[in-house]
């Protein structure tokens, strides 16, 4: 079943939804949020640090093949409510994108289907259009980054 | 562009114009590495060359960025291939449950 990932970001709001729908039951799409060895498989990071509970902190880092570190991020979560809600921040570090605030809600569809909606909200306008006109500094981190079609389709 | 280093130059002087050296400064690349990578970026316009004084600048040129339509398909894109992942692994991890 095709399913897609949905971005609401309305004009001059600093803030922007994603939506989506798996083909997965609620638990299994909770635990991949949970689960620092299968956040890395699909984040393409490593996990430094994922203490899924409230008042506990994250910290991802990348490094390149010389061992350069090119991304790294970290945050705090205020609530982690198992296979309903996580809220929590997102900061680069070394990078003058500020702090977000995500609030992740799962929703159980059918037994075999839930959704995910990540609510983020930025510290401003120019903020949020900023980091859109730059997603290669959200996706750092992601080795298929879609960059290369930009810059191919600007040539 | 796929390569990291270019696009944590980026990063870098999003916020600000910078010198080779302040970009380099940044890495534990060599210094000619570094130059390598910001000519590939000056040569497809991502980044522009500015004369200051005895000194050249290195801006980001968000106008080149601009010129792409809808700005927010990469965006869209990267996290559908994320949840696309996720939704494979999480598959696989279904059996052993």
């Amino acid at each position: 079943m095709e399913r897609k990932t949905t971005i609401n970001a309305e004009a001059g709001k600093q803030e922007l939804v994603i939506t989506r729908e798996f083909d997965l039951p609620l638990e299994l799409l909770f635990k991949a949020h949970v689960e620092p060895e299968i956040v890395e498989q699909w984040m393409g990071t490593k996990v430094l640090k994922l203490e899924s509970k409230k008042h506990g902190g994250w910290q991802f880092e990348t490094k390149d093949a010389a061992g350069n570190v090119v991304f790294r991020a970290n945050g705090v979560i205020h609530e982690f409510s198992p296979n309903r809600k996580i809220t929590r921040t997102f900061e680069m570090e070394n990078a003058p994108f500020g702090v977000q605030l995500e609030v992740l809600e799962f929703e159980k569809l059918t037994d075999d289907t839930s959704k995910l909606k990540i609510h983020t909200i930025y510290e401003s306008v120019a903020q949020r259009d900023q980091l859109l006109k730059l997603p290669f500094a959200q996706g750092i981190n992601f080795a298929h980054n879609r960059l290369q079609d930009i810059v191919s389709r600007i040539k | 562009m796929a390569d990291p280093t270019r696009r944590a130059i980026l990063v870098l002087v999003a916020s600000q114009s910078m010198t080779a050296g302040a970009i380099a400064a940044n890495f534990d690349t060599a210094r000619p590495t570094v130059s390598k990578h910001l000519h590939i970026l000056t040569e497809c316009e991502l980044l522009k060359q500015e004369q200051n004084g005895r000194e050249i600048h290195y801006h980001f040129n968000a106008k080149k960025m601009k010129e792409v339509a809808d700005f927010i398909e990469p965006f869209r894109k990267l996290w559908d291939e994320r949840f696309n992942k996720l939704e494979t692994i999480m598959k696989k991890y279904k059996p052993k449950k």
